[in-house]
């Protein structure tokens, strides 16, 4: 592999990471802070797509559609917090399983019944249609570049939030010690419906985001469920920095693995998850288990 | 052992008023037979992914028994339909329904070549006379091959075996393949090579990726990198439209040109938009085929559905028009199993994709396309070769 190759690789693989940090940081803040195991995570990512393509057809630009879909998500979110996670976060992981595996199958059946099984591409706005040529034979699409800055900037938007105002410090409380924010009087209640809401709002974002370079189809979501489940395990479960670390791994062993050992490639995350687990039991960030 | 019985007058009073009473009763259950319903079992998926192909192969089907008069040599027919949801896993279940459940006279389907496996070893163990109206597994007509299972569709070799010789006729002696790594891109990838190397061609790379996966850029860049003089791949669905369009994205189609399995631009182009112009592909048939059956076909099928007709109801139409063409040859009579599948293996159907015949291996002598995508469309260059037969290599009745 020369060097021009390498690089090109390693952009991908950075490019890949930041989506996957993006719909994994979700899924991880809502098990960190709710201890919900949401398998209905990538029937979000399914949703954001679906929103986009079907709102970019409506309003012709993506942007706004983007703008108008995000809420939407969010409200999606907070609606299915009230009607149905809600009433499990006394309950054992298997409830959530089983509920959480049902709202995939009624998602998928809403989307067939909405949208059809066909596959729907989405115009990449003329903005950002050009391509970027890195090798004489390859260009890089300014879309893809577009994905990554949007990624940075919701990651470092996460990163204040958390770290730097109120909201974030009583999540980090709550991840830490839920019982214990309780006895204080916060409205706990009222916090885990807005992460849980955030959380579905920045999974259906990457689904936007993603819709004109993955084209949009019918279980779309099943594979990003499985792959953000490794990042979140891989990084440790309920760490946002460990997601995006797990991300960016995962981003660099898929695309290398896809090269270096193309037999293996469906194996090489897997591998790298067990190896990783095998060294930190609780993942690379995860808190060591009491 | 009987013993001759010695003939006296009795005997041969009773046996003559045996045999009148027998003759006159013959014509009765005769006639019966003939009002009977002819039985036409269908597994095809109209649910999930695959439900849009079901549809249009069975609404084609009908259309072409409806055309020949709503009968099968006169018999009226009794559609026997099975979700097959695309699943091999209920494959066998479900075959088992409309042969020992419904006792079907004939079976037809599916599109999933998974379930046409289980379908056919099935249909073989029974006898009942069975038409492949899309999976293209190879084996269905090679390993698998039986003098009661016939296929209107393709075979994955057909597809793709002239696109070898018609690559390096253009130019472009060193190629790289990319398809999923599962049986129908191996079978489709495979053919395609076997034409390739034999015409002098040479492939660079086979790269596989893991079904179904769509995430390519790796592999884009992988291909840019070792720069073949072309490409050539076969994915579906979601997955054909991905690939389009992020070779196209990645600057690689200006400087290696796309070629593909047919597939590849059926049913995708409207979401691939731009990014589908100018790759090329085989197939046996293309929607702006110009003689007058296809012209024919297309407009009654759109009349009838309203939506427009592609390949699947082509091979639906195809199916229906086998079952009219043999059930007149022997007047209705579904015993005559061994005639009804004589006339079979003599058809000679007018499609809407051209004159089609049957290989000894029961599966379509059909010319293939050449196809390019010019404004959203796959326009026909022309024949890539005539009537191409699969090899059937393995199956015992070649």
């Amino acid at each position: 592999m020369d060097v021009s190759s390498f690089l090109v690789q390693s952009l991908n693989s950075v490019q890949y990471g930041f989506l996957l940090f993006l719909v994994a940081s979700g899924l991880t803040l809502i098990f960190g802070i709710l201890g919900v195991i949401n398998l209905a995570h990538g029937s979000f990512f399914m949703i954001g797509a679906y929103l986009a393509h079907w709102l970019a057809l409506k309003t012709g630009n993506l942007f706004v559609a983007i703008a108008l879909a995000l809420p939407l998500s969010f409200l999606l979110g907070l609606a299915v917090e009230r009607l149905a996670i809600g009433f499990l976060y006394a309950r054992d992981h298997l409830y959530q399983v089983l509920l959480t595996y049902g709202l995939i199958l009624i998602f998928n059946e809403l989307q067939r019944i909405l949208w059809g099984n066909d596959v729907h591409g989405v115009p990449v706005p003329a903005l950002l249609s050009a391509s970027i040529p890195l090798t004489e034979a390859q260009s890089y699409p300014l879309y893809r570049f577009f994905i990554s800055i949007a990624c940075i900037g919701v990651a470092a938007a996460m990163y204040v939030v958390i770290h730097r105002t109120k909201l974030g410090m009583l999540i980090r409380a709550g991840a830490a010690n839920r019982e214990m924010v309780e006895l204080l009087g916060f409205g706990v209640k009222r916090l885990y419906a807005l992460v849980f809401a955030l959380g579905a709002a920045l999974t259906a974002f990457a689904g936007m985001l993603s819709a004109p370079v993955n084209s949009v189809y019918p279980g779309m979501g099943e594979h990003i469920l499985i792959i953000s489940f490794v990042v979140v395990v891989i990084g440790g479960l309920g760490s946002i920095q460990g997601a995006f670390v797990g991300a960016m791994l995962i981003g660099f062993v898929d695309t290398f693995g896809k090269v270096f050992l193309p037999e293996a490639a469906s194996l090489s995350v897997y591998a790298f998850m067990a190896a990783v687990l095998l060294w930190r039991p609780q993942g690379l960030f995860g808190a060591r288990p009491a | 052992m009987t013993t001759r019985k010695t003939p006296t007058r009795r005997r041969f009073l009773s046996a003559a008023a045996g045999a009148g009473a027998a003759a006159s009763l013959l014509p009765a259950p005769f006639v019966l037979a003939q009002t009977a319903k002819v039985k036409v079992g269908i597994l095809l998926p109209y649910t999930g992914t695959y439900a849009s192909l079901g549809h249009n192969i069975t609404d084609a089907m009908i259309m072409a028994i409806e055309g020949a008069g709503g009968t099968l040599g006169g018999r009226p027919v009794e559609y026997v339909k099975v979700d097959s949801e695309a699943d091999p896993a209920k494959a066998a279940n479900n075959a088992n329904k409309l042969i020992a459940g419904e006792k079907v006279d004939f079976l037809t389907g599916p599109v999933h070549s998974g379930v046409a496996m289980a379908m056919v070893k099935i249909a073989r163990e029974e006898g009942t006379i069975t038409i492949v109206s899309n999976a293209g597994a190879d084996a269905v007509t090679r390993q698998m091959c039986a003098p009661n299972v016939f296929r209107t569709s393709f075979s994955n070799w057909q597809t793709c075996y002239p696109m070898g010789p018609e690559m390096v006729k253009r130019g472009h002696k060193k190629a790289v393949s990319i398809t999923w790594n599962y049986a129908a891109g191996h079978e489709m990838i495979g053919a395609f090579k076997e034409g390739y190397v034999k015409a002098g061609g040479q492939v660079a790379k086979e790269i596989l990726i893991p079904f179904p996966n769509i995430e390519f850029q790796a592999h884009l860049t992988e291909i840019a990198s070792l720069k073949p003089d072309a490409v050539f791949t076969f994915f579906s669905g979601g997955g054909a439209v991905k690939f389009m369009k992020d070779y196209d994205a990645a600057g690689l189609k200006k400087s290696i040109p796309l070629f593909g399995a047919g597939f590849l631009t059926d049913g995708t182009l409207q979401a691939a938009g731009p990014a589908g112009e100018g790759i090329i592909t085989t197939l046996h048939y293309a929607e702006s085929l110009a003689n007058p059956t296809n012209k024919r076909f297309t407009a009654a099928f759109k009349a009838k559905t309203g939506r427009p007709a592609d390949v699947f109801a082509v091979q639906g139409y195809d199916t229906g028009q086998l079952l009219v063409h043999a059930m007149k040859a022997v007047k209705g009579d579904v015993k005559a199993k061994k005639e009804i599948m004589a006339a079979m293996r003599a058809a000679k159907l007018d499609s809407p994709r051209g004159t089609m015949t049957f290989s000894k291996s029961q599966n379509p002598i059909q010319d293939i396309y050449l196809r390019e995508v010019k404004n959203g469309d796959n326009v026909v260059l022309g024949v890539a070769q005539k009537a191409v037969e699969d090899p059937g290599r393995g199956c015992g009745m070649t």
